[in-house]
């Protein structure tokens, strides 16, 4: 069994591999003590190889001596093999937002990274999904609703609650602000998109996948590309992981 | 020195002499001592000769501040600068020391934007944040500083320093025409007749041979210690290069020059040996961009923490120092000087427009550190090299060299960010 451990800011994500499929796969919050954690969702799969990938890689390679990957690396193989026709990956997690540029043998050429800030991440949908009073799971589907276009110029998180605030108290429905929040994140990923160069088809992977507007807003930004969403975002790093697990057992 | 008995020594009574925040900079110093022993001397294989650098380390706020205030108390000037265009020659022939001032730490960064804004370059700041908060020995220690035009905020920031110490400003060029170099050599010669005032002496045409001699000896020396670590596999870590690199511009030059060719010696017998730092197999990554001021360990320490080795700075902690020398043993003052100012103005800095030698200086580097790919490393808020750096890409394009550009400041907060997009980097050129 091959096993491949995603160690996110906000969830951990375990995918089972086996012959040329998923077997298996876990998703849980990553607590406090993250490593605990891991332990108790892989005690199922032994024996197994591991490789870790994600924000934490480090620190289950510290406790449990396994190997790691990039989250990069990760994402790209997890859509490589289940996306092959993907030349470039959008990838938005809890902390951080990549593009990565994909070769013909779907190995990274290149990529780019937000730098500190939580701009355009989960984490900044999440406190606007809050500062509205929506439970993250409907935020996505409450902004499809609108069609009104407002905008909100601050992309910095704290300056963008204000933003927020102040359109609260103008009145504004507050349909409309979430599809602002959503149209700004959009926007945020055109723009990287644009420096990395795409081709033909972007693929989503990553826990904002999941977000039906994010998603429907990059699509209409994006002419004759097609976007494609896998069935299930979250897992793509740890699914990566899990097959990069299996190349090195076979090299063994 | 064993890694548990390393210390940065403390010298308070001299601190307090100096005028300085005693009980707060002995907090720095511990702190500094912390992240040597983590950075450095955990390293395994370090060369022997590292010794005389770790104790410039260990007495960096002490030994190397006594020989300071004994060159004062001898009536010569301290004089201490934040350029690598500040010609040294100039100050050595008048008998004078030159220091490259503090400015690579987050810890005097707190101190500074009392004062100033706070979106202006961390090194500026942290320069500003140790004379404001009286933490730095060296900024107590110097007579005056002379500082330069090379970009705005250290141009605007002399003026409020002055309050404090005082700062002279010598204008560098933002072009290099023929009028350009004519006002430089202009600048050069009342750079000159200012240090002669202070240190109350003429520099004489033997005093400045000797003082090109002394100064190109010391850029020798680096430079061979920069083409040795370009062996491959290398035989010492970019840490403790750029550790070297760092200390040449607090040392005194002769003794330094000497310490860094034995360094050398010892790592032409590593060559010989084939004893590779840290592996034979390690992806060899260069450099280029913005100086790193001591402690200023982030990059490297991030890179070579992923197993991958630092081979060149292209930076003016590095070759941008080191690479010119110039022309010695000159007849008379005037052709001394045009010659200083030709060499100076070698200096491919991105404060100048065009900056095209830049591109091709890039290119060269990283063909003879036959580096795997490049990292171009910015502070926030340099404005220079970070619209510079589109045009580095665009030439790392073209020559189908690896490249990724970080763009950081001395906080630790970034570093997650930063050592997943180094490791992603590497993975993208080990394939």
């Amino acid at each position: 069994m091959f096993v491949g451990i995603d160690l996110g800011s906000r969830a951990i994500k375990v995918a089972a591999w086996e012959g040329d499929t998923v077997v298996d796969y876990q998703i849980k919050e990553s607590g406090f003590e993250p490593h605990r954690q891991v332990e108790a969702m892989i005690a199922r799969y032994h024996p197994c190889t591991v490789i870790a990938t994600g924000y934490g890689r480090h620190l289950v390679k510290e406790y449990f001596d396994y190997a790691v990957i990039t989250e990069i690396k990760a994402h790209a193989i997890g859509i490589h093999t289940l996306l092959p026709k993907a030349t470039t990956i959008v990838d938005i997690g809890g902390q951080d937002s990549k593009v990565i540029s994909l070769g013909d043998k779907g190995q990274v050429v290149n990529f780019q990274m937000n730098d500190k800030c939580a701009a355009g991440t989960g984490r900044f949908l999440e406190i606007m999904a809050a500062s509205l009073a929506y439970p993250l799971s409907e935020f996505g589907s409450a902004a499809l609703e609108s069609t009104q276009e407002v905008q909100i110029n601050s992309m910095c998180t704290v300056f963008a609650e204000s933003e927020v605030i102040s359109m609260k108290n103008r009145g504004v429905p507050r349909q409309h602000i979430a599809r602002a929040v959503h149209a700004s994140v959009a926007d945020r990923i055109i723009s990287m998109l644009n420096r990395v160069g795409f081709g033909d088809t972007v693929a989503f992977s990553g826990g904002v996948a999941n977000n039906p507007c994010i998603v429907d807003l990059v699509r209409r930004r994006l002419n004759n590309v097609q976007v494609i969403v896998p069935e299930n975002p979250s897992i793509i790093g740890a699914l990566g992981a899990s097959i990069e697990a299996a190349r090195q057992g076979e090299k063994i | 020195m064993t890694t548990e008995s390393f210390e940065i020594k403390a010298y308070p009574e001299m601190w307090k002499d100096l005028g300085m925040d005693v009980e707060r900079f002995d907090k720095m110093r511990l702190m500094l001592g912390e992240i040597f022993r983590k950075t450095y001397l955990s390293q395994k294989n370090r060369p022997l000769k590292m010794a005389y650098f770790d104790a410039m380390v260990a007495e960096i706020h002490g030994g190397r501040i006594k020989e300071l205030l004994a060159a004062k108390a001898e009536g010569h000037p301290v004089i201490g600068t934040f350029c690598v265009y500040i010609p040294e020659e100039v100050v050595l022939a008048a008998g004078g020391v030159c220091v490259g001032l503090c400015g690579g730490s987050q810890g005097s960064i707190p101190d500074a934007e009392k004062i100033l804004p706070r979106n202006i370059c961390p090194m500026v700041k942290s320069a500003f944040g140790f004379k404001a908060g009286k933490i730095c020995p060296y900024f107590q220690a110097v007579d005056f500083v002379y500082g330069e035009t090379t970009c705005d905020a250290k141009k605007k920031c002399w003026e409020i320093l002055d309050t404090m110490v005082p700062t002279y400003v010598m204008e560098i060029p933002q072009m290099k025409k023929q009028s350009d170099r004519t006002m430089w050599l202009h600048e050069v010669k009342e750079f000159k007749a200012k240090v002669e005032e202070i240190a109350g002496t003429t520099i004489t045409v033997d005093t400045m041979n000797a003082a090109v001699k002394v100064m190109n000896g010391k850029r020798r020396a680096l430079q061979r210690l920069n083409s040795l670590r370009h062996a491959n596999p290398t035989p010492i870590s970019g840490k403790d290069v750029l550790l070297v690199e760092q200390i040449a511009f607090y040392d005194e030059p002769i003794r330094f020059a000497a310490k860094v060719n034995e360094l050398c010696d010892e790592l032409e017998q590593r060559i010989a040996r084939g004893e590779a730092v840290p592996s034979k197999d390690a992806t060899r990554i260069m450099v280029a961009g913005v100086p790193m001021a001591l402690p200023n360990w982030k990059l490297h320490n991030l890179v070579e923490g992923a197993g991958a080795v630092i081979v060149n700075e292209e930076s003016c902690i590095g070759t941008r120092y080191y690479k010119d020398l110039m022309a010695e043993d000159g007849a008379d003052m005037e052709s001394i000087l045009t010659e200083l100012t030709k060499r100076y103005m070698n200096i491919d800095c991105s404060c100048f427009t065009p900056n095209d030698e830049r591109m091709a200086q890039v290119v060269k580097e990283f063909r003879e550190s036959k580096a795997d790919g490049i990292i171009h490393y910015s502070l926030q808020f340099c404005h220079t090299y970070n619209i510079e750096e589109i045009r580095i890409r665009e030439t790392c394009a073209k020559e189908g060299i690896p490249y990724m550009f970080i763009e950081s400041d001395y906080s630790p907060e970034d570093v997650g960010q930063i050592q997943t997009r180094v490791e992603a980097f590497l993975e993208q050129i080990r394939g």
